[in-house]
């Protein structure tokens, strides 16, 4: 019996190099992008993360034209790519009345579009599935490097900006009152995003990069009221799903990547349902009122 | 008596068209003021511009040295997420940004300040209820309290007391009272005449330009009501350029 839990849920990190780099990439994923999925949230910016991640792939694949499947002419042509874009539509929508999310929804699918035939000139369908999904189980030292890296940055940046990240967040108004800070910080929480995205995609692929941001994000809002509780909840169940994700595909062929947003998703339906933060079972069944 | 707020010929608006315009006058320091007109007089904007957050399209104001950071703002239609996940004591606590700024921490003493400013607006044991919880009146004694923490030479409101009832009217008017005794400069836009009446000494009845500024008893005269009531609200799509403006283009 414990040989068989052991078998599926240890054996498979003890005995394989790649799932035990592919279980700390998974972590460092969810450090860094966890949280940063928790403010994409508040600021009813998840479908924004997503615009962006897509708009990460034409900067990657010149890359991948460039130098093949080279981690850092990828990852440096995603984050320009991403760069740009993220400042432009925050800039744009700082400066004028557009929303940000109105020009991102156009952007993304010409990204796709874009960065989908760049790949095709040149490499195989195998390249292009890598790029769409990612390759979480084939995690070399300098990929994992920098991983972890951008999870790092992500993590001191994030304790830099996080006041007026919160009180712009809250009340921009009061914010612009009494600081300058407002704008600086939400740029720099667009940075982040796209770094994230960048560790997302080479994990997880341009169509699921923001899994790890966006399903945690959404577990979290279902068991806290309070922000730092849903950073936490978020990390950790970013983590979990990464965890089970892994095994999972292990045990079943499931593809590493769908898996472990598959886990998310699960975890997910769980939280809307039994969530004790609005969940639907609590709505339904709420006790009796109280005296005050 | 020294002017805290100047204007000088100032006007405020949005795409040219003016919201306030040409105003002169001064605000002298310590003073509590009222600042009455009808929709559309130019309250808001006036206030806006105060605050540095409106640029004036023309002429200038002069704040007698002090940062459009030194002035607390309370806005008409707060842009606040209500349902964002914080508690009413961390929301209070972002009014020490002039003392804790970016990163300073929340020391004892910090901590205890924001209890008494939370306490002096009647929300003692509400500082761990999130924001989403409070009602109007709660909500708006809340921001109060973030004004009290300010600790703000001028102080600007704008309407605090739409949809907000009696009780809490009094008590908030109390605070205002409290802080002009404290020799601070309030100024506050209201629609409440009694109100005005009864605790401001002086008023400022605003369609556009001045109609009438000085002691309230004298201001908020039937004629002078009158007067603001018939000043026009729609902004002219085809107005042209100010006349009373070009000389100044001219000269500069």
């Amino acid at each position: 019996m414990f040989d068989m839990i052991y078998d599926a849920l240890i054996a498979p990190f003890t005995e394989f190099e790649f799932m035990r780099r592919a279980l700390a990439a998974v972590i460092a994923l969810a450090l860094g992008g966890a949280p940063i999925g928790v403010f994409l949230m508040l600021r009813r910016m998840s479908l924004v993360g997503d615009a962006m991640a897509h708009a990460i792939l034409p900067g990657a694949a010149i890359g991948f034209l460039v130098s093949g499947l080279n981690l850092f002419a990828m990852t440096f042509g995603g984050l320009v790519a991403g760069f740009s874009v993220a400042l432009l539509a925050g800039l744009v929508s700082r400066v004028t009345e557009i929303k940000e999310d109105a020009s991102l929804a156009t952007f993304y699918l010409v990204s796709l579009a874009l960065g989908v035939t760049i790949v095709s000139m040149r490499g195989t369908n195998i390249d292009l599935l890598h790029v769409l999904f990612g390759n979480i189980l084939a995690m070399d030292d300098q990929t994992l490097l920098v991983i972890a890296f951008n999870a790092t940055i992500t993590l001191i940046a994030l304790a830099v900006i996080y006041r007026p990240l919160v009180i712009e967040c809250v009340d921009p108004l009061y914010l612009r009152t009494v600081s300058r800070a407002g704008a600086p910080a939400h740029l720099a929480f667009l940075a982040l995003v796209v770094i994230n995205l960048v560790n997302g995609f080479h994990a997880l692929g341009t169509l699921l990069a923001v899994g790890l941001m966006v399903l945690p994000a959404g577990i979290a809002r279902f068991w806290s009221r309070d922000i730092t509780g849903m950073i936490g909840i978020a990390v950790l169940s970013a983590a979990i799903s990464g965890y089970c994700g892994l095994v999972l595909s292990f045990l079943t062929k499931v593809p590493s990547g769908p898996a472990i947003i598959l886990v998310a998703a699960a975890i997910y339906i769980v939280s809307v349902l039994f969530g004790n933060v609005g969940g639907i079972v609590r709505q339904m069944f709420p006790g009796r009122h109280l005296e005050a | 008596m020294t002017a805290q707020l100047t204007f000088r010929d100032l006007t405020l608006g949005y795409d040219r068209h003016p919201a306030v315009h040409h105003l002169s006058g001064a605000i002298a320091s310590g003073a509590l003021l009222a600042l009455v007109g009808p929709n559309g007089a130019g309250k808001s904007t006036l206030l806006r511009g105060i605050v540095g957050i409106l640029k004036p399209l023309g002429g200038a104001i002069d704040r007698a040295g002090l940062g459009v950071r030194d002035i607390a703002y309370l806005p008409q239609t707060a842009d606040i997420d209500r349902t964002f996940p914080i508690s009413v004591f961390d929301f209070t606590a972002t009014g020490l940004w002039r003392t804790t700024g970016l990163f300073g921490g929340l020391g004892k003493a910090h901590t205890k300040r924001i209890t008494q400013a939370l306490g002096a607006v009647g929300l003692n044991g509400f500082e761990n209820r999130g924001i989403g919880t409070l009602s109007g009146g709660q909500m708006q004694r809340m921001l109060f309290a973030r004004v009290l923490l300010q600790d703000t030479r001028v102080i600007v409101l704008d309407e605090p007391f739409n949809a907000i009832d009696a009780k809490t009217t009094a008590d908030l008017m109390l605070l205002i009272q409290r802080w002009h005794h404290e020799g601070r400069t309030v100024v506050a836009a209201l629609h409440d005449m009694d109100l005005v009446r009864t605790q401001f000494p002086q008023t400022l009845l605003l369609a556009r330009g001045a109609v009438a500024w000085g002691r309230t008893v004298d201001v908020l005269t039937l004629d002078n009501l009158g007067i603001a009531r018939k000043m026009c609200e729609a902004f002219d799509d085809g107005a042209s350029p100010c006349a009373a403006d070009v000389p100044h283009t001219r000269a500069a």
